[in-house]
């Protein structure tokens, strides 16, 4: 039998184990967060309340705030890592070898390799030396430095599985520079584009460890509001917003899977 | 006459000829974010790390090695009586690395056959596997903790089963253990393990087991002969991948872990929070952490170098 | 005679210090169905690319129909590349792809639907405009790359190796097409291959490359005929290379001994006294009995091919010589082991500068 060197006795039973473990918490917090009773421990029966709570609760305008933050926080801080990451992935793929190229790319993928309670230490000191008063601001700065890894790797990828000649044959017909990069390159990255975006986007909409070291008193985003809210104990809304969260995520990780991959069917050289 | 050649120190590359070259320009914005964002605050922390603590946060600054004095010696260099060594910080940094490391291990053990199993999928459902596998990495880390605290606390779903099941009469506590920092760190960082091995085995060519059991050698003896060495930067990178999150990991021990479990995250978290904080210090510690993370990084480039060669 | 089109100067390009072109001078007329053939790795591509403008120079210089263009960008150039691999712009239906260099030149909608329709059918493609590269078989594509090229009506066309990914029947069909396409457009085309048969068929003249050299230009029976150096001798077709003493060259003319003794009169170079080789090609070889014929040598075996038979023999000094006989005569053919003259036709050995 072909197959018989691949298979090894309990390696399924380990994998669907590992499958359990990471979606069993995610999906009973799911299921509670739609239980009508107030208590956590005890079901109730199937109810909305807790996602009628989030939006028209007692603390509905502390998440709202904080959910805004987190939204356009990600929205801005993706988009401008985003560009970043494809100047430089345009740089560092199509410039052949270049002095400095490995050193560039140890700093861009910096924000990966430093762990994030030490980015957090050092933003922080950073920020409070020049004098930028912690809020809004200082989180978009550091959200934007941590998530051009994010888009960097997905846009890299996708331009070095681009055939060059493509730019060439553009060239050949006459296009400008910014033509070909226009009407050709950017389309042929296009999906590579999206994938680094969204990846970007739920990296920043994700983080708590750096924003909650340079935000500040009275600013909040969703995961430090939610934390501020477990400190006192898991209450049923909170498992409401996680959910919601969580959805989005696996939204957006989904679609950017897909993207790579219709993607990837389309720019194979003919 | 003879075409201009690229200026010496210019980045070269294939512009053709009459364009000018972009290299720069293209590559100077991440340049500038992330060395003004990123390596200057680096140095600033490692800077604040010899300067005196200022009375309610924040630094005075004036050198001092006071920090660097307070993490590793109980009585001080200039005194009296011989130095001694201070415990209370580097057994934190000893607990840290012995739950990162355990971490690591029951990532690898686990990982592993995962990654076998999901690598020896046929390709279509081979995609999808390997995509559940790293959708819970996309997951909220908060929010995946807090699910798992929400799971293991006593009066929790796990303890409810268990107690219907009639397997105890009384809720065992896993919260606030350092069994539930481990699930923690676990269930956090097992993906990073999966997707790199992952990625090993699915270049690995199989030939070379059924060369081995041609050979005689039993699966198990294959696979410690053969497949883990061929496989084995994967493993490297995956095993470094879970152990320098988990180093400084601060929400899992924060959350699931109690006041025993007190790890390297939550001890440089303290030195910033509030008027009790001691900035020098909390940079100290971060400078030792991220020393810690830079020998372990070049141990892997180094073995990565070998494994280029060989 | 015409104007030049393409005139390549001392043409040197490195990389890093792979160098790609060393030295290259070369006139290209106009009209005219040019080669540069040679094997892999010798400089062909690269030597496109300088036209084309995707490389700059190290140095030397590059001129078009007399114009410098050595610092011109690729898109001031007008010169058209039929990509090794078509580079055809998946995310644009074959009609976009034909009409993008007009669109680029500025060419209005109306205009360039028409110019582009007009190509497509000269490429034998009218119904395909509305699809995808993707959906076109490798025939299919190479000719909208062809029409593609095309279009913008370039003065001077390069094809980089386009047949090479064909399968046989579909390259000899597209052989015929591109020389008659040539011939009818009048457009110069600086064409790449590796395949000498190809060369052969198609040139009006060729060059032959090696390790970043010119080894020699000329048409196509020059090239056969009188290959000037080893590796042309050696590179087109089959040739057995026999070494020799040449005598005192006197009025273009020098005694040449082969090995045995019989001695030639063969055109030379002055100064070419001394040991050199000859090219004699196996068709040119006919068997005689033992003793009679220039060369002697023993059957070593003979070798099945179809149309014709090869006879390998060995030369009492130890030289391998092939001879070509054609599928005729079977029965009289000597058994391995026996001892053959070779007689050599008027014109079969030619001199070889090494
Ligand atoms: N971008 C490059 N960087 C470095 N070396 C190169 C580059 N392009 C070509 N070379 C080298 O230059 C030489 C000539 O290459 P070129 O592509 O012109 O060969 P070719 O004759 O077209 O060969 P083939 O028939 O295989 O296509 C080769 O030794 C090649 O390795
Ligand atoms: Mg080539």
């Amino acid at each position: 039998m072909s197959g018989g060197v691949r298979h090894y006795p309990g390696f399924a039973a380990i994998a669907a184990l590992c499958l359990a473990i990471l979606y069993l918490p995610l999906g009973v917090v799911a299921v509670y967060s739609f239980n009508a009773s107030t208590s956590i421990t005890a079901w109730g029966g199937f109810s909305w309340r807790w996602y009628i709570d989030v939006f028209q609760g007692p603390e509905a305008p502390r998440f709202r705030a904080a959910a805004w933050n987190s939204v356009t926080i990600a929205f801005l801080a993706a988009s401008v890592a985003t560009a970043i990451a494809v100047a430089a992935a345009v740089a560092m793929v199509r410039s052949g070898r270049f002095r400095g190229k490995s050193a560039t790319f140890a700093l861009i993928s910096l924000p990966l390799m430093v762990p994030e309670i030490v980015t957090a230490v050092a933003t922080l000191i950073f920020f409070s030396t020049i004098g930028l008063t912690p809020g809004y601001l200082t989180i978009l700065i550091a959200h934007i430095t941590f998530c051009i890894p994010f888009a960097y790797l997905p846009v890299a990828a996708r331009l070095s599985g681009i055939d060059p000649a493509f730019e060439a044959a553009a060239r050949d017909l006459y296009a400008s520079r910014g033509q070909a990069f226009r009407l050709i390159l950017l389309p042929l990255l296009a999906p590579g584009i999206v994938s680094g975006w969204l990846l970007a986007f739920i990296i920043s909409l994700d983080d708590f460890i750096i924003t909650n070291f340079v935000k500040g008193a009275g600013m909040e985003t969703l995961p430090t509001a939610i934390f501020g809210s477990v400190k006192q104990g898991i209450k049923p809304n909170i498992m409401a917003i996680s959910t919601m969260l969580l959805a989005v995520s696996i939204l957006f990780v989904t679609l950017s899977w897909l993207a790579g991959r219709t993607g990837r069917r389309a720019a194979a050289p003919s | 006459m003879a075409a201009a050649g690229p200026a010496p120190g210019a980045a070269r590359g294939p512009a053709v000829p009459g364009d000018r070259p972009l290299t720069l320009p293209l590559l100077l914005p991440a340049w500038a974010v992330i060395g003004v964002f990123l390596v200057v605050p680096v140095g600033l922390m490692v800077v604040y790390s010899f300067l005196t603590q200022g009375f309610r946060g924040g630094v005075i600054w004036e050198f001092s090695l006071a920090a660097y004095d307070r993490f590793f010696l109980d009585r001080g260099l200039f005194g009296d009586e011989p130095p001694r060594l201070e415990w209370t910080y580097i057994a934190v940094f000893w607990r840290s690395l012995w739950q990162a490391g355990l971490a690591t291990l029951t990532c690898l053990i686990v990982g592993f056959p995962t990654a076998w199993f999901i690598a020896t999928r046929p390709a279509r459902s081979r995609t999808a596997w390997a995509f559940l596998i790293t959708v819970p990495y996309w997951v909220n880390l908060l929010i995946r903790t807090v699910s798992l605290r929400f799971l293991i606390r006593d009066q929790g779903p796990v303890n409810q089963a268990l107690i219907a099941l009639g397997l105890t009469d009384a809720p065992i506590q896993m919260l606030n253990t350092d069994f539930a920092v481990q699930l923690g760190l676990f269930y956090s960082y097992l993906p990073f393990m999966v997707l790199p091995i992952y990625a090993a085995v699915e270049r690995y060519d199989f030939a070379l087991s059924e060369a081995a059991a041609d050979l005689g050698a039993s699966r198990w003896v294959a696979l410690r002969e053969v497949v883990i060495p061929s496989v084995r930067p994967g493993i490297v990178a995956g095993c470094l991948l879970v152990f320098i999150p988990s180093l400084g990991a601060f929400l899992a021990p924060d959350l699931l872990g109690g006041a025993k479990t007190y790890m390297i995250g939550s001890l440089i978290e303290d030195q910033f929070k509030g008027s009790l904080g001691n900035w020098p210090f909390g940079a100290a510690v971060s400078v030792i952490l991220l020393s810690m993370v830079l020998v372990a990084l070049l141990f892997y480039a180094r073995n990565q170098a070998r494994e280029g060669r060989a | 005679m015409a104007e030049a089109a393409v005139v390549v100067r001392d043409a040197v390009k490195l990389y890093g210090g792979v160098v790609a072109l060393d030295g290259v001078s070369l006139s290209i007329r106009d009209n005219e169905f040019f080669t540069l053939l040679g094997p892999s790795g010798c400089g062909k591509t690269t030597l496109l690319r300088l036209i084309a403008g995707f490389e700059r120079l190290t140095s030397g210089a590059i001129a078009l129909h007399g114009q410098d263009i050595a610092d011109l960008p690729p898109d001031r150039r007008p010169v058209n590349t039929v990509f090794q691999h078509y580079a055809l712009f998946p995310h644009m239906t074959v009609l976009d792809n034909v009409a993008f260099g007009l669109k680029m030149r500025g060419v209005g909608l109306a205009e360039r639907r028409r110019r582009a329709g007009e190509m497509l059918e000269m490429v034998h493609l009218s119904g395909f405009a509305g699809r995808f590269p993707a959906q076109l078989s490798g025939g299919q594509q190479q000719r909208v790359a062809l029409a593609r090229a095309l279009a913008p009506g370039p003065r001077v066309l390069l094809l980089d190796e386009p047949l090479s990914a064909l399968d046989l029947k579909l390259r000899q069909a597209m052989r015929v097409e591109l020389k008659t396409l040539q011939e009818e457009t009048g457009i110069t085309f600086i064409f790449v291959t590796h395949d000498q048969e190809e060369a052969l068929t198609m040139s009006d003249r060729i060059a032959v490359m090696s390790a970043g050299r010119l080894q020699q230009v000329g048409a196509p029976r020059e090239i056969y005929e009188e290959p000037v150096n080893r590796f042309v001798a050696d590179f087109i077709g089959e040739t057995n290379l026999v070494p020799v003493e040449v005598g005192a060259v006197a009025g273009g003319l020098a005694p040449v001994a082969l090995p045995g003794g019989a001695v030639l009169q063969l055109a030379a170079a002055p100064g070419s006294e001394g040991r050199h080789h000859v090219s004699i090609r196996p068709e040119r070889l006919r068997l005689a009995p033992s003793g009679a014929g220039q060369l002697s040598a023993r059957v070593e075996r003979i070798i099945y091919k179809g149309t014709d038979l090869q006879l390998v023999a060995r030369m009492a000094g130890g030289g391998e010589l092939h001879v070509r006989i054609q599928n005729t005569a079977r029965a009289d053919l000597p058994p391995p082991g026996a001892e053959v003259g070779l007689v050599l036709g008027e014109g079969a050995a030619r001199l070889l500068a090494d």
